[in-house]
């Protein structure tokens, strides 16, 4: 299974991507912002960093890519897309994923490692975890305050697309604690936190067991891979 | 230089915290009367010709759907220098 991952100028986390896939059991696919070729992916990812500098807006510039134009149109049949961080944005600006992302409330960039909760785990990203799984995977991020107005808060909840929730703390004053989302289909996923960052035992977040053993973030790619078997 | 200025800026209800930094930065500068700012953006769009009616809706199209998020900001206006 080839899962392509796109970088723009200023992508910071597409190496880390790849490598997830890699440890997953899928195999990378590494594409560029410029060429509209998707290579015959079966899923991508959309990478964390700051795509052109965050100019005009994170993740708007990065929305009108050849590339991102392939992902849209591919997306809205069935294809599998997981947005992390600035890719979560780029998805919000390809209106892909309803609402914006802002400045986080306490104007602060904030690094932390960050306990979720899954709500929803009939998505192509999530299908491994349990129902209200609580897992931690790394956050980084200045602008990850997710809004939307009070019909689409609304519809989210009822639609059952917020994936995951922060817990014991809102980092950065998104609505209703609202870590990710999906679209209506759930094969489009996007996240402010990291999961590609835990992935490998003694490079992930620490857990109860031992320092930095935390792989929550590998499920994600592996439901990937789950989800393009069944389908 | 021809040009279309579309004006940009955060919407009412959401915090602006650098016009607030701003702000507070004037009042402590001795203008008391200033009760708030606001902070939005100005784009310019330039032409090496006359700009044309097509080319002012084309604008307003991309200030909607492009150089604006609607989530987030409002345009406020779209001029024309020619």
């Amino acid at each position: 299974m080839r899962i392509g991952v796109i970088t723009y100028p200023g992508t910071l986390d597409d190496r880390d991507a790849q490598r997830a896939i890699r440890l997953a059991g899928g195999t990378p696919v590494p594409l560029w912002h410029a060429d509209d070729d998707l290579k015959k992916v079966d899923a991508v990812v959309l990478p964390g960093g700051f795509s052109y500098g965050d100019y005009l807006r994170c993740g708007a510039i990065a929305a009108k890519a050849p590339a991102t134009k392939e992902v849209i149109k591919k997306a809205q049949q069935g294809l599998p897309v997981l947005g992390i961080c600035n890719g979560f944005q780029v998805l919000v600006e390809s209106h892909l994923l309803p609402g914006g992302l802002i400045r986080n409330e306490h104007q602060h960039f904030i690094c932390r490692d960050q306990k979720l909760r899954v709500e929803n785990n009939q998505t192509a990203w999530t299908n491994l975890f349990e129902k209200d799984e609580e897992i931690i995977i790394p956050l980084k991020n200045g602008e990850g305050g997710y809004i939307a107005t009070d019909d689409t808060i609304k519809m989210l909840e009822e639609e059952n697309r917020v994936v995951f929730r922060y817990l014991e703390l809102n980092p950065n004053g998104s609505m209703n604690d609202i870590a990710g989302l999906t679209n209506e289909r759930g094969n489009v996923v996007g996240l402010m936190p990291h999961p590609e960052h835990a992935v490998e035992p003694g490079f992930g977040p620490d857990t109860a067991v031992a320092t930095r053993s935390g792989i929550d973030g590998l499920k994600f790619f592996q439901s990937a891979l789950k989800a393009l078997v069944n389908s | 230089m021809p040009k279309i200025i579309v004006e940009i800026m955060p919407k009412q209800d959401l915090l602006d915290p650098q016009g607030k930094a701003v702000a507070n930065a004037l009042v402590r500068g001795g203008n008391k009367d200033i009760s708030g700012v606001r902070i939005g953006k100005r784009i310019e769009l330039h032409f090496d010709r006359e700009v044309t009616e097509q080319d002012i809706e084309e604008a307003k199209k991309q200030a909607k759907e492009f150089l604006s998020n609607d989530v987030i900001e409002d345009v406020v206006a779209v001029t024309v220098e020619n």
